[in-house]
Parts: C-alpha cells; structure tokens; sequence
C-alpha cells in the first residue's frame, strides 16, 4: 500500500491525551495485538520444540532428530514426542533411554500403536 | 586451571575432560558498581564499576597514573572469526581491553538448519554454534574471567528453525545472554511466521528458566530500510511486540533487553535526530533494559567515519542511559572483524564512556522544545501503528501487507516492506496442534501440558530433566572427522610449537597484512598501481579495502591488504635489551637533593630544535619537569661552545641534537664533542648524550658517547639514564 504522511489528520484523537494516556494506550494496543499469538503458541507444538523435549530427557541430538522424525511420520506429535517415550518405558518397565533407543531401532512400534490408535 | 598471563591460552587444558564440565553459574551478571564520587587515580567517577585485576588501560593513560577505569555499562565485544579455536584468543583479548559480554556470531545458514550441529565445523562470518564450541568457550571464559577479575557474560542467538532446541543448550551450558526475536525469522530470514512464534514461546520459557538474558533484534529494522531514520515508529512497534511477548510467556522485564540502535548516519544532524527518538523509546520501554547498539546502516569502509559515528552513539548512551554497551568492529563495512578491530570498537566504548563519566551531572534534557515536541511525535506514530496491525485484522494479517520495513516514514507507506505470507516461508505448514492429552514431562516448558495430578516438578515422571541434572545431559563431541578443531590445529601444529611468527587478522596465522598508503593518482589509476605494487612486494590475494579520494587530480588515500606468509623465528632475532626506567617520583626525589645540571644544544649547521626542546621541556614531559636545570644554547652551535659552557657552568651533562646526517656529519659531531671532552680533561665526569632520528644507543655509543636516543624517546628516558649513570661515574 502507498500512503501519504497523513500524520497531521490521523493523530486527531491522540494530540490530547497525556504522556500518560499515550504510554497506557501504547501498551494495552501492545497487549490486544500480542494476545492471540500467546494463545497459539500454548495450543501448538513443532518439531524443534519436540526435540527440545527430548534433549531435556537425556537425549543426544541425533536420536532427539530420528525419533521426532519417527513420531512425527505416525502423526503422533500432537501426545508430545516425550509423552511417547515414556509411555513405552512405563508399559515395559525400562528407562526412558532404553525406550527411545528401542523406538529408534524400530522395536515397540506396535505398542504405540496399540494405545494411540495405530497411527497413519 | 589458572592461566598465566604470560602463556598463551592452551587448547587442550580446554579440551580435557571437557565431557564432565559443568559451568559454575547461569545467567546474566551486571557490573559492581562503585559510588558516584569513587576516586581512581587523580580522578572522581560517577558512573565507574569496579575496576579489573588484569587488564590493559587506555594508551594515554600512561599519563594518568596507569587507570583504565570500567565504566558502569557492560562492554559487549562482537566475536566473528569462523572458528572457535580463535574466538577464544579473541575473548581474551577483548577481556584485557574491558568486555565483559562475548557475543558470538553465528556461521551464515545456521538458523535454516532444523536440529543442532555438532563438534566444532568450520563457519562463514562466524561458527557453527554447538554444544562443544558453546562448553568449551564458556569453559575458556571461566578462566579468562579468573584472570581479569570480573565475571565475563557469554552470548549468542536463539533463533531460526531450531529456537527452542538452542535454547535448552543454552540453558544447560550456562550461556548467559542470547538473541531472542521471532519477528527476525520471519522478516530477515523468512521462517514461517507461524511456527517462528510457537517456538519462541518454548525458547523464551527455557531462557527465563536459565535467567539468560534476553536481546532482541529489533536493530535490524534500522539496518535494512532504505533510509533508516524513517523507520523510528516501527522500532518501537516491533520493540513492543517482542517485549510483551516474551514477558506474556514468562521473561521477568528485567530480563528483557531491547537492541536499540541510534538510526541516523553522519553527515546527518545525527544528535538532533536521534536523540528524541532515543528518549521517546526509554520512556516508552522504562520497564525493560537497554543495549545500546551502534549504527551500521551507515558504515562504510573508513574506519575513521564508523569510529566517530560510534562516538556520536555513545554519546546518546551517556545522555539517556544503557545497561549494555554493544560495540560494532569499525571495520565491519568492509570485512569479517578482524581482531585488533574487535579490540579498537571496545576501546572506543571504553573510551568514550569514561570521557562522558558524570555528564548528566551538569547537563540536562530540556523539558521543551524541539526534543519534546519530536519523542511525542515518534510515539504518536508508533501508537498509530500498533492501531492499523489491529484494525488490519492482527500481528500475522499485517505481516502479510507489509507493513514492517517499509520505507515510508509511518503513516506514510512506499509499499515496499517485507511481506511474507502466514503459509508460505522455511518450515511453513509445521506447526502441529497439541492434543488433549499432550505431555512433555520436562521442566520450563511453555503451553499446554497435562502432566500427571501432584507432581512436585514436571520432570518427576522421568526421575529429572537435564535442567535439574545436569548428568543427564548426552555430550557428543564431533561427528566430522574431517572438519574440525583438531584437523585444524594438526595443520599449523609445527608452526605453533616452534612459535614461529606471522601476521594475521583473524586466524592464527592467516597471513593478512594491511598497509596504507597514499599514492598521486586519481582513484581508479591509484588502485591499479596498488595492486600491481603489492604484486612487487610479494602479496598474496591482494585487495584494496579502503579508497579515499583526497583529491581529484593529486591523488588518493587507500588502505591494502595482502597475504604474506613470511614466518619469523624468534629464536633468530636480535632483541635489544630492555632499558629499565627508575620510577618518576625516584628521579625527582634525587634531582631534588642533588641538583642536576646540563646544556643542550643543536649542534652543528643545523636548525632543528623540537627534537631538544621534546626532551627538555616541561610541559612535553622533558627533563625539566623532573626538576634538571637545562641551559639550552639554541641551534647551529659549535660543539667548543657546548663544552665552554658546560665548563662554565660545572654542568652534570652535555645534551647534543643531530638531525641532519649529510656525509655522516652526526657521527663527525658525535666523536668531535668527545674529543673535545677529553682534551680539556672533562670526560671522566661528565655525562655525554647524543639525540636525533638518525641516532641510536648502538651508534652513539660507537662513537664516544654515553648514550644515544632515536625516535620516540621522552624526557623520562634521558632522566632516568642521567641519573643512573652519574650513580656509576660516582661510585
């Protein structure tokens, strides 16, 4: 869009406020506009934010990257990546390193599965 | 380990064990700040922090009772050579000069790489940032802020495709300050707006969780519009956006730092422009803190202009405030940093920090006027702003109509900014919306998040999070066997252990030599002829970096670099020993008690008398301010004068100047006058001394004096050998 500085007839309604009013408007604008956004990124999740989860696991980069891979291809990073893990630890009774090792070399898929509805 | 300041830093001290290194503390440490008032050497401050164990002053200072004090703000110093093993060098340089902030760069393309890198990769414009380079650096700095004696801040950027993964390797390893903007993926780097924002929120969580301090990167506005100035509103609308953000997700406001930059360029009014703007934004932002950057939007390649225009920046510093005082290389407008530049741009912080010391003490902001009138403006068009992304339809619908980085001055839009579509972009369409049953058990994790009912920390379930132990974290160390440290240091190991020497600029002998030169050409004749001339002397890759035009027909300024990969062995070399200087007050003291006197001449057909009078008098530092009477005969006088008149006045010592070197007539003089001493049986106790650029100690010894003084000698130098050698002829 090309505008002309329409300055003088746009400001109409601020020429009058405080420094005060102008801060608090300034920042309540801020708020309005900052807000939805806030409540997207509680909503959502990414794969970086996945990995994230599992490097706080213990996870070295590489696996955090196979097994969001891996957990992403059945659609299932919306349970969270490390909600994965650890559910197949808590079924067999292993670590939650042991887990994501036997995810990563392709074992317990079925057991995923089983309690997530068989993936896609 | 304690390092040696004599001893250079030593990598595999650094390497070793580094799988077990837990950083001693996280985040952010201001300075201590002295009491307005507090005296360091002759001088009060009122903005001084504590001063340093270790650290190298000003040159100056030398006058000043050797201080180098340390202004309130935290120096950032700008780390950029592309490989770790040589920012660390860097870091310690910078430390000794007054940084306490090392702000990495990072390698060109890492924000687009969707995961971590590993081991220690060669980079572009900076390096690869990984947890090995992040351990080992902060572990480096653990013992350069040992030595220096202040704690020493460690910096990079959290942002691209992998934010939130950088993120809790930043909180692991103790890095202590990052840059942190979604709005930079999305406008520079073209991360989809979407998923920028949803992983900020994790990122920012994890940084507030590490108490890292928070920079966002709202500068970069100022650096790619068209005419900077103009994108004053914007600033703060982008300023806002991310502070509020990141406080709505969990940063404390004092850990939120906004980068702001002075917009305008020289030749430009540039304090009449940009300091309204800058007491608009404290006002506006009186919550949050600032780093104060400096302008590079208009950078060229003359160092001098970027120094004066980085002044010109401090000066807003000193006339508003800043928590942290970034510093740009004065000559990032023409290449990668390098090291001693890096030093230079801390220095200039340094420097002009302590000169403004206690400004607003006299001064003051008028409350009307010009200033006034224009910080409301600016506000006025910022809060304009914020209403049309509103009425637009919100943050990612204005996004899309380009309403950031447009030209115009806002209101007014060019329909030229950045626009970027809500699905389109890097990693676009990767967002994926938690369900009902989303779990991540970890600790400082932003969202929703159904963890079991009565947990006492979210990572119960897994028995803790790398956050809360740090054992659990997996350390890799390198993935190439090619490209790494190692191979890198195995390639100059010879050269290292003989401490062979090269010149370099920014890697450990690169080879890089810069020289100026001006050459009675017009620019594009002079140019040519430089290259051809580097040619000649053996440059490698010859480059003119810098081309000033002094004037059109009678020539040209320029500044040329080139590889020369000479290697000198110090073993080989002939060092003179070092004169050691009996201390100031000591000479005084004696000349007080024993009178001390001399008669300095000019001597033979010559009519240069600054050298002498350099050395004699009392306000360049001569030897009169130590308290020794000169009786100074003028110039062209025969040497019998001199000698009659030392005669005459029983002095302690003749003082002799021989500039012009004509058929070696500086050395005919210099045998002459001790002839002539010995002749008339004065040379047993009197004190001879020869001076001139053509002299040295060597020759003027060689040719019957007591001593002789070249180039850059001051009075304190002939002082203190004139009093040390009448001890001798004493004893």
């Amino acid at each position: 869009m090309e505008r002309q500085d329409d300055f003088a007839r746009r400001r109409e309604h601020l020429k009058d406020l405080s420094e005060e009013e102008l801060y608090q408007r300034f920042w309540q604008l801020t708020d309005d506009i900052m807000s939805p956004l806030v409540d997207m990124a509680r909503k959502y999740t990414s794969p970086s934010i996945e990995r994230s989860v599992l490097l706080r696991m213990g996870f070295d980069s590489l696996q955090a990257k196979e097994l969001v891979k891996k957990i992403g291809d059945r659609e299932l990073l919306g349970k969270g990546a490390g909600h994965v893990v650890l559910k197949v630890a808590q079924e067999k009774g292993i670590t939650v390193k042991e887990a994501g090792q036997a995810l990563i070399d392709d074992r317990y898929w079925d057991l995923v599965d089983k309690h997530w509805g068989g993936g896609k | 380990m304690a390092l040696d300041k004599d001893r250079k830093l030593n990598l595999e001290e650094i390497f070793k064990d580094l799988d077990q290194y837990r950083p001693r503390r996280k985040g952010w440490t201001d300075r201590k700040l002295l009491p307005p008032g507090t005296r360091i050497g002759p001088f009060e401050f009122y903005q001084a922090s504590e001063n340093l164990k270790n650290s190298i002053p000003l040159p100056a200072a030398h006058a000043l009772q050797n201080i180098d004090p340390q202004p309130d703000a935290v120096i950032t110093s700008e780390i950029a050579s592309g490989r770790f093993e040589d920012d660390i060098r860097r870091m310690r340089m910078a430390a000794w000069h007054g940084a306490d902030h090392m702000m990495v760069i990072r390698t060109t393309g890492q924000s687009h790489y969707d995961g971590l890198i590993e081991g220690t990769p060669e980079g572009v414009g900076g390096v690869p940032i990984t947890r090995k380079q992040v351990r080992a650096s902060r572990k480096a700095l653990d013992m350069i802020e040992d030595e220096v004696g202040r704690p020493i801040n460690f910096h990079s950027y959290v942002s691209g495709v992998a934010g939130p993964e950088i993120a809790v390797l930043f909180a692991e390893e103790g890095v202590n300050g990052a840059h942190q903007d979604p709005q930079y993926n999305v406008l520079y780097r073209n991360v989809n707006m979407l998923r920028s924002f949803v992983d900020a929120a994790v990122a920012k969580k994890l940084m507030a969780g590490a108490r890292i301090a928070q920079i966002d990167g709202a500068h970069n506005a100022n650096a790619t519009a068209r005419e900077a100035w103009k994108v004053m509103p914007e600033l703060l609308v982008q300023h806002a956006l991310n502070s509020r953000y990141s406080e709505m997700v969990g940063i404390p406001a004092d850990m939120i730092y906004l980068s702001t930059v002075p917009p305008t360029g020289t030749p430009g009014p540039v304090m009449r422009m940009d300091l309204p703007y800058a007491v608009a934004l404290r006002e506006l932002f009186k919550n949050y803190r600032m780093r104060a950057q400096m302008n590079t939007k208009y950078m060229e390649s003359d160092t001098r202009e970027a120094t004066v225009n980085h002044v010109l920046n401090l000066m807003i510093s000193r006339l508003t405030n800043a928590h942290i005082q970034s510093t740009i290389t004065p000559d990032e407008g023409r290449n990668v940093p390098w090291h001693y530049n890096s030093i230079h741009a801390v220095n200039t912080a340094k420097q002009a920090l302590n000169g403004m010391d206690g400004l607003l003490e006299m001064v003051e902001l008028k409350e009307e006027g010009m200033l006034r009138e224009q910080a409301r403006e600016i506000k006025e068009r910022a809060v304009l702003f914020l209403e049309e992304i509103l009425e637009t339809g919100g943050y990612f619908k204005a996004v899309e109509d380009g309403f950031f980085v447009d030209s115009g001055r806002y209101p007014e839009r060019n329909d030229d900014g950045i626009a970027r579509e809500s699905d389109g972009g890097v990693s676009a369409g990767t967002i994926i919306e938690r369900d009902k049953d989303y779990m991540a058990p970890v600790c400082d994790h932003f969202g929703y998040n159904k963890l079991p009912a009565d947990l006492d920390k979210p990572c119960d379930p897994i028995e803790q999070c790398t956050l809360c132990n740090p054992d659990k974290i997996k350390y890799i160390d390198e993935l190439d066997e090619e490209d790494n440290v190692q191979q890198r240091m195995n390639s100059m190991e010879e050269h290292r252990e003989k401490g062979m020497i090269r010149p370099e600029v920014e890697w450990y002998g690169d080879g890089w030599v810069n020289t100026h030169l001006f050459l009675p050409a017009e620019p594009r004749v002079a140019e040519a002829a430089a290259l051809e001339w580097a040619k000649k002397l053996g440059m490698e890759n010859p480059e003119v970096i810098h081309k000033q035009t002094m004037h059109p027909a009678e020539g040209t300024f320029l500044e040329l670099k080139g590889q020369v990969n000479i290697d000198i062995d110090p073993e080989k070399l002939e060092i003179p020993e070092e004169e050691e200087l009996l201390p100031e007050d000591e000479i005084r003291q004696e000349v007080k008690d024993r009178p001390m006197r001399v008669v300095a001449a000019t001597v033979g057909e010559d009519e240069h008398s600054v050298g002498m009078r350099e050395i004699i008098d009392i306000k360049h530092g001569g030897i009169e301010g130590f308290g020794v009477k000169a009786t100074y005969l003028g110039t062209s006088v025969p040497l019998q004068k001199a000698v009659d008149a030392a005669e005459e006045i029983d002095a302690d010592a003749i003082l002799i100047s021989t500039i012009i070197t004509h058929g070696d007539v500086h050395r005919l003089n210099m045998r002459k006058l001790h002839d002539l001493c010995v002749e008339r049986g004065l040379r047993d106790r009197i004190i001879l001394v020869a001076g001139g650029t053509q002299v040295t100690n060597d020759i003027a010894r060689d040719c019957g004096m007591d001593a002789g003084f070249g180039r850059g000698s001051k009075g304190h130098h002939v002082a203190s050998f004139l009093v040390k050698r009448r001890r001798e002829l004493e004893q």
